[in-house]
């Protein structure tokens, strides 16, 4: 297997985009990272998307947007697994180039969901858990996170001001990145008296449906120097499933697939939790990042509540943890998220975040998943 | 040749229902919808008010404040979105009731919420024109919000009836200038048979209202080489509390400036008859001199702006009819969800 870099980055800035349809706003994010990589032909391509049929009544999206970018007649591929859509084209793009069947392939990811109402979007996001017995019992994913929000709570102590103080970070971070659909500052307080969604979640503690795609250009790692910038490395990918219902699972309060699969990229990468400079998480509700912070084996189980709240993982703190905004900020268009997480991760090791940048670092991890956990894909990416 | 408002009314149902009322039966969180959308309470016709019987009210009341002859009226415009006959004028029936006929001319119109502000722009042109002596124009409605719907809780009702004229010793107010922006923007629309209107959400927001609504107040401004601090009041089209706030804050003026003219918190949305009867409440405090904005919106989308002057002559009239504050705030009777969905025909009757 090949060394595998990345070396092209492209993402426009989210939110309701009115204007825009699916394939332009994919176009533009696909059109920004070849320009970046400095590339006008790919050999492949992966575009995640996780319901572009429901959220824009289009399917057989890989053919339109390889059509649209003008790069006739190559291997395209739509990748779908829920909200892990993008991080799994990133896989898949990774292991093109990695098994030497394609040299300059492009991952990228969209969604455009504010086309549907609110109910529509949320039917569409609730395909993605286990219709037979969630969905068709009324639970949606509000619902189902914050019945892992109780059991964290009950198991471990997790207080109220530990979550909003995620939502609070996220919001911080948020502020410094042009790209991000919300600039906007939330207190503690906010968080905590904001609209009931699921108790005890409030619309604070959840990531919005967001209009959004991302892209980036991966090559064979010996290949970089033909290109403008300099690459970073993908030194791990670890990609693992759990049961798709929540309710199969021994215990609510952790994420056993996300544990998995960050092991495979690990030991893979031959890194450890604490050689982990920086990380972009799946924080679609703020006990996600709580959860996933354990899993990913930054805090022990039940300290990731008490980390977030005591600064740990603020920009200037031991684990920084989305510097982008995560998808509580920079917005969650389901199928470019993964994407858009390793379009964090290259700015961060190139050194080119701009007011976001992180003095050190080298070593960036990047975490989506699908549902409520039942796909999780991990990333590790170094300076090369 | 000063052309202008000659008399003005408005006329709004007694009955309200509270936000919390509507919130209990569908299981919704009142101080979210009341906070979100900056609304107390919503006004409810009664069984037999419609579009014209509120029409005709907020006429009498314009008559009273103009006192003219009703036969000297040349043209009346009803505009609505809840005609009570898909086929059958509202205006004749209007036109008929004060006086006016058979020598007027008359229409009906339907721009969703701005079918008002467009009777009030031709009637005032046709004046300007010299084709007729006075026009009324009028903003009415009986609005509809489905059932558990977020229109639910602002649907509203009532009307405001303005009538133009050029008689210099009748204004009450002059139109300076007018200026309309309109693009083809499906927000909110109703299709014959369907009872309910359907929306396009968070649409309805950014790229319909606030884009229509400062793209008209911005036009009006640049051709009339104003600015927001050249007027002492504005009123907004009112879909809720909040849009005509944040609309005001984007375009530089006040709270003070629109705080007389937004009724919404206590009447709800009447569409139509939203900022005209916005208007009508400033009429009722503004003072000679004292220069007004107005702006309506309509889904579609389109917005007609307006630039008034006020003259000495609304401190005589503006006591002939009842004003429009005192309306919303005394001899109000407030219903329960059963009352209002018998009164908003949403009970299935026998032989129905």
């Amino acid at each position: 297997m090949r060394d595998v870099a990345v070396i092209g980055v492209g993402m426009q800035k989210w939110g309701e985009l009115w204007e825009k349809s699916t394939r332009d706003i994919f176009v533009e994010s696909a059109l920004l990272a070849m320009d970046d990589a400095g590339v006008d032909r790919l050999d492949a391509m992966y575009v995640g998307s996780m319901s572009p049929g429901i959220f824009a009544s289009q399917e057989h999206l890989e053919s339109l947007m390889a059509d649209y970018l003008g790069q006739k007649h190559i291997p395209a591929t739509r990748v779908e697994s829920a909200c892990a859509s993008g991080g799994l084209a990133f896989r898949l793009a990774w292991l093109a180039v990695s098994s030497g069947i394609s040299d300059v392939v492009l991952a990228g990811g969209v969604e455009k969901m504010t086309d549907v109402s609110g109910g529509q979007a949320t039917h569409a996001l609730a395909t993605a858990a286990d219709m037979k017995w969630e969905g068709m019992s009324g639970v949606t994913f509000p619902g189902l996170y914050a019945m892992m929000a109780v059991a964290h709570m009950a198991k471990y102590g997790t207080t109220r001001r530990q979550l909003a103080s995620v939502a609070v970070k996220n919001h911080d971070n948020g502020l410094l990145n042009p790209r991000a659909q919300f600039h906007l500052k939330i207190s503690i307080d906010d968080v905590i008296n904001s609209v009931k969604v699921a108790d005890p979640l409030n619309i604070l503690d959840c990531s919005p449906i967001t209009d959004g795609a991302a892209a980036v250009i991966l090559c064979p790692a010996d290949h970089v120097k033909k290109f403008k910038k300099p690459g970073v490395k993908v030194i791990g990918s670890g990609h693992a499933t759990d049961t798709i219902a929540l309710h199969d699972r021994a215990d609510l309060a952790a994420l056993k697939g996300v544990g998995e699969a960050a092991a495979r990229a690990y030991k893979m990468a031959g890194k450890k939790p604490e050689q982990i400079d920086f990380a972009e998480v799946h924080d679609c509700f703020t006990i996600a990042e709580v959860i996933v912070s354990e899993a990913l084996g930054f805090f022990p189980a039940g300290k990731g509540g008490p980390g977030a709240e005591a600064g740990e993982t603020a920009r200037g703190g031991r684990i920084p943890i989305n510097t982008s905004g995560g998808l509580k900020s920079k917005g969650h268009p389901v199928g470019a998220t993964g994407i858009a997480q390793i379009v964090e991760l290259t700015e961060q090791l190139r050194g080119e975040a701009g007011e976001r940048q992180l003095k050190k670092a080298r070593v960036g991890l990047a975490q989506n998943m699908g549902g409520s956990g039942g796909t999780a894909l991990v990333h590790i990416l170094e300076v090369m | 040749m000063a052309v202008g408002i000659v008399g003005y009314g408005a006329h709004l149902p007694r009955r309200r229902i509270k936000v919390e009322e509507i919130a209990k039966v569908w299981g919704a969180d009142a101080p979210s919808y009341k906070k979100g959308l900056e609304l107390l309470q919503k006004s409810v016709p009664a069984l037999d008010e419609d579009t014209i019987t509120l029409s005709v009210e907020a006429a009498r009341n314009a008559l009273a404040r103009a006192e003219i002859d009703p036969k000297e009226i040349g043209a009346i415009y009803v505009g609505s979105e809840s005609h009570p006959y898909a086929v059958k004028p509202s205006g004749a029936t209007v036109a008929e009731a004060i006086g006016a006929v058979p020598d007027c001319h008359c229409a009906d119109f339907e721009f969703a919420c701005k079918a008002g502000s467009e009777g009030m722009f031709v009637a005032y042109g046709l004046v300007k024109a010299g084709l007729i002596k006075y026009g009324m124009g009028i903003g009415a409605d009986t609005s509809q919000g489905a059932p558990g719907d977020a229109l639910e809780y602002s649907a509203a009702a009532g009307a405001a009836a303005f009538i133009m004229g050029a008689d210099e010793r009748k204004i009450i107010a002059t139109v300076d200038e007018t200026f309309s922006f309109m693009t083809d923007t499906p927000d909110f629309w109703r299709r014959e048979h369907q009872f309910y209107p359907s929306h396009g959400g968070r649409f309805t927001g950014e790229p319909a209202y606030f884009r229509t609504v400062t793209g008209a107040v911005k036009g009006i401004l640049e051709k009339s080489g104003m600015k927001p601090t050249d007027f002492k009041y504005a009123v907004f089209h009112q879909p809720n509390g909040k849009f005509p706030k944040r609309a005001a804050k984007m375009l530089g003026f006040t709270f003070e400036q629109i705080d007389i003219g937004r009724v919404v918190p206590w009447l709800g949305n009447t569409y139509s008859g939203a900022s005209p009867i916005g208007l009508t409440a400033i009429l009722d405090v503004a003072n000679p001199g004292d220069r007004i904005l107005m702006c309506s919106y309509g889904s579609g989308a389109g917005s007609d702006a307006f630039i008034y002057t006020v003259r000495d002559r609304v401190r005589e009239v503006r006591d002939r009819a009842p004003r429009t504050r005192w309306q919303l705030d005394e001899n109000v009777m407030y219903v329960e969800y059963g009352e209002y969905a018998k009164l908003r025909r949403k009970i299935r009757m026998a032989g129905e």
